[in-house]
């Protein structure tokens, strides 16, 4: 069979339904871009575990400490399983951790802001996770199936983090105007980012189409965008939150809520490493890795150890 | 990956295949995987990562190299991303209910 | 050893005394542990440490809960949490230690869960049902963490040279808070008189006998009992870091002390 042929048979297991697996025939661009969401995909979730770890001592009540916790938790798991679903196609998680840690692979922007009170910590349960979920649920439909069971895994797990989020923000808005205050600070700081997180516009989307059609995604960052939006503007109108756009329109016609031009060059400018806490983040990512180094090295030295003890005494 | 499914020398340790029980008399189904330096380890990882909402009442844990598995008998001269190293997935097994199901 | 005059034990509600002990306890250990949280030597060891820290957190939550109502003042478990001063915590010192690295992490863990073991495998059936069933719950969370911990012991003892030394140091520096784990005072006098909680000098052989066992198989030294012995947590004596912890904790809720959450 030739490459055309073989590419053929490939998209039409595709529009047949059919998932793919990692033992499969597959294009090669096909492997780096499932490769390439996965491990960046992976790393958010362990750079993700900063901003948010950062308010588990200080949380305002214990029950709110245990959810932060589980939930900071729960992110460590999700990079698990992805960086999991990555190692299916032949890179081990020690390559990819190497390439997360030279600044070499990229992961998502959001995480490059601080969390500077605890109303971040609801706002971010709230709209990044509720941004998160939309962009997951589609992916737990994906065609490469160890990235479909991953994020099914991950939708079923996080559905109590955007709750939390949300209970957060709602119960500081029944609060003190200081809290009120809080909220609303937060919003302001986060509704920008987090429209960003679902990536360029589809006419400036260079990997969008080619991920459509592989199923690897089924819906458009633009789609997936409005979906988001529409479902948290009707939200915060009801905490009675203000959304930071001038120009938000609610359009009878379409039935959807129309946002102001959003600001992308800021989200080049964070994604290529010159958001506020880039440097940070992987400051402490490289920091706990070479720690951890002794560590590992000695359950290393161990386990070989106690193999040889096992061969001596059979 | 180096030989045998270990890592790099200060890495993350190999990796092992996580089969858990739901409830007794329900069989082990596959998990996921965990990375872990000798068996024990990877036994506790398995329970913190696999068993965190008490999805599981029994465990077992296999390292990956260890799996022998069927080939795709249609497989023909195909661009493999990983021969050599697809015995440690999976995802590459055909398993009952691998997490399929939605509730 | 000379020690130090501490303030009296509070023996007006010995029960309340003993809960708060027992919560404190567990609250400033699980404090401890959740600042490793995304900062693990392995990926899923961020898991594992993330679970006792859950563990004991949840732990400390229903002890306080419980004191509260036992004290009968209408202070909830946040209200003791967040809003009592250094002077006024009960836990031991151990507790309260700096993470320091891993090892240190590690052979804190393996000192007290072995300790918690032993004294929740008595609480677990004493008379009064509510303390009976948070131990009973908190006996099997435990004995995972002995577990967890003891075989990083073994691990960390007997894995290379560096490691050795790293959690031999961590053993040196702790043991001089591992003798108030068996503290006692009237508290407990009084309570063990109505037959209610267990002598603690009754556990201590059998936690010298696991320590040592696992020191031994680790390739570890024991160190020295005859030293200087930290005491007086039980009554209110800590260490200059307890403070900075309890900064951290409660500044949010202390700022807003009216504030729902």
């Amino acid at each position: 069979m030739d490459e055309q042929q073989k590419l053929q048979e490939f998209q039409d297991r595709i529009d047949a339904g059919e998932k793919i697996e990692p033992k499969d025939w597959m294009p090669e661009r096909f492997r780096k871009q499932l490769v390439r969401m996965m491990s960046q995909h992976a790393h958010s979730e362990i750079i993700g575990m900063l901003p948010e770890g950062n308010w588990i001592t200080r949380a305002p009540s214990l029950r709110r400490k245990l959810a932060l916790l589980a939930k900071v938790q729960d992110e460590a798991g999700h990079g698990l399983y992805l960086y999991s679903g990555a190692e299916t196609l032949g890179v081990s998680r020690d390559e990819m951790i190497d390439d997360l840690l030279s600044g070499k692979a990229k992961y998502s922007n959001i995480f490059n802001y601080p969390t500077q009170t605890w109303a971040d910590i609801g706002v971010i349960g709230w709209l990044v996770d509720g941004a998160a979920i939309v962009n997951q649920t589609m992916l737990a439909k994906s065609s490469f199936g160890p990235y479909a069971r991953a994020n099914l895994r991950i939708c079923k797990e996080e559905s109590f983090h955007r709750k939390q989020g949300h209970e957060i923000i709602a119960t500081m808005m029944k609060g003190t105007p200081a809290q009120r205050k809080m909220v609303q600070d937060a919003v302001n700081r986060w509704w920008w980012p987090t429209l960003m997180m679902f990536g360029p516009p589809d006419d400036n989307s260079p990997n969008s189409n080619e991920l459509i059609r592989w199923k690897v995604k089924t819906k458009t960052n633009d789609e997936l965008r409005q979906s988001f939006i529409d479902r948290t503007v009707e939200e915060a109108h009801d905490m009675g939150i203000e959304i930071p756009d001038p120009d938000l329109r609610y359009n009878e016609e379409t039935k959807h809520w129309e946002i102001g031009e959003i600001n992308f060059d800021e989200l080049y400018r964070v994604v290529t490493g010159n958001g506020p806490m880039n440097k940070k983040r992987m400051a402490a990512r490289r920091k706990a890795h070479e720690e951890g180094r002794w560590v590992r090295e000695a359950a290393e030295a161990y386990a070989e150890k106690q193999k040889l003890k096992e061969k001596k005494a059979s | 990956m180096g030989e045998n499914g270990i890592n790099r020398k200060g890495g993350e340790g190999r990796m092992w295949e996580v089969f858990t029980q739901k409830k007794t008399g329900d069989p082990h189904e596959h998990a996921g995987n965990v990375h872990a330096h000798d068996a024990e380890m990877a036994l506790q990882h398995a329970r913190d990562v696999y068993s965190r909402r008490n999805e599981a009442v029994s465990i077992w844990v296999v390292p990956s190299d260890q799996i022998t598995a069927s080939s795709p008998d249609d497989a023909g001269p195909f661009f493999d991303p990983a021969e050599d190293k697809i015995f440690r997935h999976p995802q590459f097994y055909k398993v009952p209910h691998v997490s399929k199901k939605r509730r | 050893m000379q020690h130090l005059e501490h303030s009296k034990a509070d023996t007006s509600k010995p029960f309340f005394e003993y809960l708060l002990r027992l919560g404190d306890d567990r609250l400033i250990l699980g404090h401890r542990m959740s600042e490793w949280c995304g900062y693990g030597p392995q990926l899923e060891e961020d898991l594992a440490m993330a679970n006792i820290a859950l563990d004991l957190i949840g732990q400390a939550k229903a002890l306080l809960e419980y004191a509260g109502e036992v004290e009968g003042e209408g202070r909830s478990e946040d209200d003791l949490a967040y809003f009592r001063d250094d002077i006024d915590f009960r836990n031991l010192q151990l507790a309260e230690q700096p993470n320091g690295d891993f090892g240190f992490t590690i052979a804190r863990q393996f000192l007290f869960s072995t300790f918690n073991e032993l004294l929740l495998e008595r609480l677990q059936d004493h008379p009064d049902r509510q303390l009976a069933g948070i131990a009973s719950k908190s006996l099997k969370e435990t004995r995972y963490h002995v577990r967890h911990s003891r075989d990083w012991v073994l691990r960390l003892g007997d894995g290379t040279d560096e490691s050795n030394q790293r959690i031999q140091q961590a053993f040196d520096d702790l043991w001089m808070y591992t003798a108030e784990l068996f503290y006692m005072d009237e508290v407990d006098e009084i309570l063990i008189k109505d037959g209610k909680v267990p002598d603690l000098k009754e556990l201590q052989p059998e936690w010298n006998e696991r320590v040592n066992q696992t020191l031994k198989e680790a390739t570890l030294q024991r160190p020295d009992d005859d030293q200087y012995m930290a005491t007086g947590g039980r009554v209110g004596f800590h260490q200059e870091e307890l403070g900075y912890l309890l900064m951290e904790m409660q500044f949010l809720r202390r700022s807003h002390p009216e504030a729902e959450w």
